[in-house]
C-alpha cells in the first residue's frame, strides 16, 4: 500500500518551519527533564527539582485569602449581574482603572496611555512590530531570558543584536558596550530601532542602577532610537528603595525626549498570576499607544479576569500589604538560598530583585566554553536532579554562570535543592 | 522612527465600517437616556440568550473556586500557562464543536489549538500559511475586519473573488478562476482560500456542492482553504450546516484548516475564546507555539469548561438560541418587507443583508455612501454599508439584528420606514434625529485640546501626511494631556 508522504514544508509558511521559536535551546529541555520525573516531596523525593521556572509561589495565601473574603462581590468568577457586561466587554480600550491603580508610588501614569495585552510575552511582540520593521534590529543587554529569541524575532523578523556584559563589572550595561553592538550592527548594515532591556535583570536578579539608566536613555537620545524598559520584575523587588523605574528618570528630566520610551509590565510575577495572561504596554508616544491598542486586537484579555483583578487591584489596603509581605518572602529566601549555597562553596552575583539568582559555577569546569557548560548542565540535571537554567541559553558571554529560581517551590523543597547542591560539591571535592 | 505598519492603512479603521461605530459612541440610543440617539446595527454580537447563561450560572454557584473540598483550584489555575491548554476544556470544547456540526465530524483534541479569539486564529493561520506578499483568495462580500486580522502585521495580500447578485452571491468556478487569474497578473503567489461559512455579511451557510466545488479548485491549485466556521453556531433554519470537514478529500486533508469562537453563537466575545483545527501536524505545532502571543486566561477555560460540560443544559440552550434567532430575522425581514425592502435568503448569522439599491439615487459608490450617511446621521441608523465589505455592486448593506433588545429593532424598522417614506417624498419629521450630526458636537474645550495634540503630533512626526495624524486623533476617544 502507497504512504501519501506529506512535504508540509512545501506548503507552510518560513514562519512556520523555522525553529526561532526557540524551543530546542536546552531552557525548554530541562523543563522536559522535568516534566518526565518531577520531583514530589512524598511521592517522588528522588525526582528532578524544577529551578528553571521564575514563577512566583510564595504569597498565594495572601491572594487566597482576599478572594476568601470577597467571594460574593465584585471578584466572583461567574457573578451574575456582572456576566452580561463581561461576556460583551471586548472593547481594546480595557478596564483602564486596573492599571492606573497598581503602578509604584513614585511615578505618575495616566490610564489613557495604557494598552493592555495577554501577558508580556504579547507586549513584547506587539511593541517589536511597531518599532521595527523586519530585517531591523533590537539592542538587548546579555545575559538575558531565553523567551526573547522567540518573543522578539519569530514572526516579526526582526533581529536581537547583544549588548555584551560579563562579571568584571557585575554584568552592567557600559556605554563602550552600547556603542560597540550598535557599530556592529552599522556594520553588518542592520537598522538599529532600540534598545530592550529589562529591569530588574533577568536572569541576573538585580536592578539597575539610576546612573546606569541615565546613560541608556542618553544613548537612545543621541542615537535617536526607542527604548523599551521590560519591568515585569519591578514589583519583586526586595526593597522599594532599590527598585527605580525609567518612568522615574522622565519624570526627573520633566519628560523631555520621552516619546521613544515604552515600559511593558504584567501580574505574572509579582502576583503570581501568569494563568490569567494579564500584560500591559505603557507608552509616552502617543502613536505607539493608538497603534498598539489596534493590534491589541490580536491578543486581548478576557474581560472576566480584567473584572476580577481591577476589584482586588483598586483595593488600596490589601495590594499595599500584598506587595510588602511579598518582597520581604522573597528578600527571605533570597537569603536562604544564597546562604546555602555560600556553605557549598559557591557565590552568586549581588541579587536585590526577581525569582532568582545569578550562580557562578565557572571554576568547575574544566575549561572555559560553551561546551563545558552544557556538560555541567546535563550533570546537575542527570546527576543531581536539579533543572537550572544554563547561561548560554541566556546568551551569556561568560561560560559557567546557571540562574537559580527559588520562589517557585516550598521553602523545605528548596532546603532539599541545597541539601542536593552541597552534597555534590562535597563529592567532587573528594575527587 | 516607527515601523511601516504604523503608518500603513492596513489596521483598516479609516473604513466607514468603523467610522459608524465611532458616530455610534458619539451619540448612542438608549431608550430612556437618549431615545433620539443612532441605534447601533453595525455590531455582530449575539445578545438574545444571556438569560439562559445568566440562569445557569445562579444554579451552579458551587464552581467558585473555593469551594471545592481539599482546597482552592485557585493556584493551579493562576499559574496554568500551558499553551496546549486545560485538558478538561479543550475536551467538552471538542465535543461542543462536533455536537454543533450534528456529530457528523468527530473532533480530535490533538488537532486543536486554543487562541484569543478568532481574530488571533486567524491572523496566526496567516503567518503559518503564507510568507510576506503572498495572497489569499476572498469571496466578496467578506467581513471588514479581514482587512486588518489577515493582511496588517503578516504582509500577505488579500484578492477578492467577485459575486454578484445575480446568482445570490454564490461563488462561481469562473470567479475563482478569475481570482486566481487576477492574483497571478499582479504577481501574487496564491497560497490558499479563505471562506466564512456561513457567511458574514450574507447569513448564508454554503451547500456541499459549494464545498466541493472549492475543494477541487484547490486540489488542482495545489492551495490551502482556511474555512472560517465562527457562525456556525448561529444556523436556525434549513439548510442545515454543512462543515468543509464534512467533504474533506484525503488528498487536501492536511490542506484544509478551520476557525471557530464562542464569541457569535454563545454571545461570549468577551472572554476572547478562539481555536484552530487541522489534521496537519506540523501546522498544528507552530500554531500551538504561537498561542503563547494570545493564550487565552485560565479563568476564562475553567468557566467554560463547567459550562460546557453541561451537555443537557448546552443542547437546550442551542435549540432555544436558533428559535430566538431565527424568530429575530423573521422580525426584521417582515418588517423590511412592508416598506418594500428585501433581505437576501438566508439561515444563519446576526444580520441580514439588505437590498437597498431601490433608494440610490444612482447605481454608484458614491450613491451608497451618501444614503448611509444619511441612514446613519439622519435617521440615526449604524447599518453597514456593502463597499465596507468589499461588495462588488453598490447598494447592499449588513443590518444586525441580535445585538439589541426587541423594542429597539421594532424602532429601528419604524425608522427605515420613515427613510424610505422620505425618499419618496413624504413628511417623516417623527423619526428624523433632533439635530444632524456632521460635526463633533463636544465642548469646545476638547476641540481646543485636539487642535493642540495635532499639532504637537504633527510636530514629532514630519514626513507623517496630515491625513494620518488626523487619524491618529480619529479612533482615540478622548485626549488628555499626559500629565
Amino acid at each position: 500500500m502507497a504512504i501519501q508522504i506529506d512535504q508540509p514544508s512545501v506548503s507552510l509558511s518560513r514562519v512556520a518551519v523555522s525553529d526561532t521559536h526557540g524551543e530546542d535551546s536546552p531552557y525548554f529541555a530541562g523543563w522536559k527533564a522535568y516534566d518526565e520525573n518531577p520531583y514530589h516531596e512524598l511521592t517522588n523525593p528522588s525526582g528532578v527539582i524544577q529551578m528553571g521556572l521564575a514563577e512566583n509561589q510564595v504569597s498565594f495565601d495572601l491572594l487566597e485569602q482576599y478572594l476568601e473574603k470577597h467571594s460574593d462581590g465584585a471578584t466572583n468568577s461567574g457573578r451574575t449581574s456582572g456576566f452580561r457586561e463581561n461576556a460583551l466587554f471586548q472593547d481594546y480600550h480595557g478596564n483602564g482603572k486596573l492599571y492606573g491603580t497598581n503602578k509604584r508610588g513614585r511615578a505618575k501614569f495616566n490610564p489613557e496611555s495604557i494598552v493592555i495585552t495577554a501577558g508580556a510575552t504579547a507586549a513584547n511582540e506587539l511593541l517589536t512590530f511597531i518599532l521595527a520593521d523586519p530585517g531591523d534590529a533590537l539592542l538587548v543587554p546579555t545575559p538575558y531570558y531565553p523567551g526573547f529569541d522567540r518573543d522578539l524575532r519569530w514572526r516579526t523578523g526582526v533581529n536581537i543584536v547583544p549588548v555584551h556584559c560579563d562579571s568584571s563589572n557585575n554584568f552592567e550595561i557600559t556605554p563602550q558596550a552600547l556603542e560597540s553592538a550598535y557599530n556592529e550592527a552599522e556594520s553588518n548594515n542592520i537598522r538599529v530601532r532600540g534598545i530592550l532591556i529589562t529591569n530588574p535583570s533577568n536572569p541576573l536578579g538585580a536592578t539597575i542602577r539610576r546612573t546606569i539608566l541615565e546613560n541608556i536613555l542618553d544613548f537612545a537620545t543621541r542615537k535617536n532610537i526607542h527604548l523599551v524598559s521590560d519591568e515585569i520584575y519591578s514589583g519583586s523587588a526586595f526593597s522599594s528603595d532599590e527598585f527605580v523605574s525609567i518612568a522615574e528618570i522622565l519624570e526627573t528630566r520633566n519628560y523631555k525626549d520621552s516619546e521613544r520610551v515604552h515600559i511593558v509590565y504584567s501580574l505574572s510575577k509579582d502576583l503570581g498570576l501568569p494563568g490569567f495572561r494579564v500584560g500591559t504596554i505603557y507608552s509616552y508616544n502617543d502613536r505607539v499607544v493608538t497603534t498598539a491598542r489596534r493590534m491589541s486586537s490580536f491578543t486581548l484579555i478576557s474581560s472576566q479576569t480584567q473584572q476580577l483583578l481591577a476589584s482586588m487591584l483598586s483595593d488600596k489596603q490589601f495590594t499595599g500589604s500584598y506587595i510588602r509581605t511579598n518582597r520581604e518572602r522573597l528578600r527571605k529566601r533570597y537569603e536562604l538560598i544564597i546562604d546555602g549555597l555560600g556553605k557549598a562553596g559557591i557565590r552568586c552575583l549581588k541579587g536585590n530583585a526577581g525569582l532568582f539568582c545569578w550562580m557562578d559555577l565557572s571554576t568547575l569546569l574544566e575549561e572555559p566554553t560553551k561546551e563545558q557548560e552544557l556538560c555541567l548542565w546535563k550533570l546537575m540535571l542527570h546527576e543531581v536532579k536539579l533543572n537550572i537554567s544554563p547561561g548560554s541559553s541566556c546568551h551569556c558571554s561568560e561560560p559557567g554562570w546557571f540562574r537559580v529560581c527559588f520562589a517557585n517551590m516550598s521553602e523545605k523543597t528548596l532546603e532539599v535543592a541545597l541539601r542536593r547542591i552541597h552534597d555534590f560539591m562535597e563529592r567532587r571535592k573528594a575527587h | 522612527m516607527l515601523s511601516t505598519k504604523v503608518t500603513c492603512k492596513s489596521h483598516g479603521q479609516d473604513s466607514s465600517y468603523f467610522l459608524g461605530w465611532q458616530e455610534y459612541e458619539k451619540n448612542p440610543f438608549d431608550p430612556v437616556h437618549n431615545p433620539s440617539g443612532i441605534i447601533q446595527m453595525g455590531l455582530a454580537e449575539n445578545q438574545l440568550s444571556f438569560d439562559l447563561l445568566e440562569s445557569w450560572i445562579a444554579r451552579n454557584q458551587e464552581n467558585d473556586w473555593f469551594n471545592k473540598k481539599g482546597g482552592s483550584i485557585f493556584r493551579e489555575l493562576a499559574l496554568f500557562q500551558d499553551y496546549h491548554g486545560l485538558p478538561e476544556f479543550k475536551k467538552v470544547l471538542a465535543e461542543y464543536m462536533s455536537e454543533i456540526r450534528q456529530n457528523k465530524v468527530k473532533f480530535d483534541t490533538n488537532k486543536l489549538v486554543l487562541t484569543a479569539g478568532a481574530t488571533s486564529a486567524n491572523e496566526t493561520l496567516m503567518f503559518c500559511l503564507a510568507e510576506p506578499g503572498d495572497a489569499f483568495l476572498i469571496p466578496t462580500p467578506y467581513y471588514p475586519g479581514f482587512d486588518r486580522d489577515l493582511k496588517w502585521r503578516t504582509g500577505v495580500e488579500i484578492v477578492p473573488i467577485q459575486t454578484s447578485s445575480s446568482n445570490n452571491f454564490k461563488i462561481t468556478k469562473s470567479a475563482l478562476e478569475n481570482a486566481y487569474q487576477q492574483a497571478q497578473n499582479l504577481h501574487l503567489k496564491v497560497k490558499g482560500l479563505f471562506i466564512t461559512n456561513p457567511s458574514n455579511p450574507l447569513g448564508t451557510s454554503l451547500s456541499l456542492e459549494e464545498l466541493n466545488l472549492l475543494i477541487t479548485f484547490s486540489i488542482n491549485k495545489n492551495i490551502h482553504i482556511v474555512s472560517d466556521e465562527i457562525y456556525s453556531g448561529t444556523v436556525f433554519d434549513s439548510p442545515r450546516f454543512v462543515s468543509i470537514l464534512e467533504a474533506l478529500d484525503p488528498r487536501i486533508s492536511t490542506r484544509v484548516h478551520i476557525v471557530s469562537s464562542l464569541s457569535k453563537d454563545l454571545g461570549l466575545p468577551g472572554f476572547r475564546i478562539g481555536l484552530i483545527y487541522s489534521n496537519n501536524e506540523t501546522l498544528i505545532s507552530a500554531a500551538t507555539k504561537m498561542s503563547s502571543f494570545g493564550l487565552i486566561s485560565s479563568q476564562s477555560q475553567f468557566l467554560m469548561s463547567k459550562i460546557l460540560s453541561d451537555k443537557r443544559f448546552i443542547g437546550k440552550y442551542v435549540m432555544e438560541n436558533r428559535k430566538r434567532l431565527k424568530n429575530r430575522r423573521k422580525m426584521l425581514v417582515l418588517g423590511l418587507e412592508k416598506s418594500g425592502i428585501k433581505c437576501l435568503e438566508s439561515n444563519a448569522g446576526l444580520f441580514c443583508w439588505v437590498d437597498m439599491r431601490p433608494l440610490l439615487d444612482s447605481e454608484t459608490f458614491e450613491a451608497e455612501m451618501e444614503l448611509w450617511m444619511k441612514m446613519v446621521r439622519e435617521f440615526g441608523l449604524n447599518v453597514s454599508p456593502g463597499s465596507s465589505c468589499h461588495c462588488s455592486e453598490p447598494g447592499w448593506f449588513r443590518v444586525c439584528f441580535a445585538n439589541m433588545a426587541r423594542e429597539t429593532l421594532e424602532l429601528s424598522v419604524k425608522r427605515i420606514r420613515a427613510l424610505v417614506d422620505s425618499k419618496l417624498g413624504i413628511n417623516v419629521k417623527k423619526y428624523r434625529l433632533k439635530k444632524p450630526h456632521f460635526t463633533t458636537s463636544r465642548p469646545a474645550q476638547d476641540l481646543k485640546l485636539i487642535q493642540l495634540q495635532k499639532n504637537k503630533i504633527t510636530e514629532k512626526f514630519e514626513g507623517m501626511s496630515a491625513a494620518a495624524a488626523g487619524n491618529t486623533i480619529l479612533c482615540r476617544r478622548v485626549m488628555l494631556l499626559r500629565r
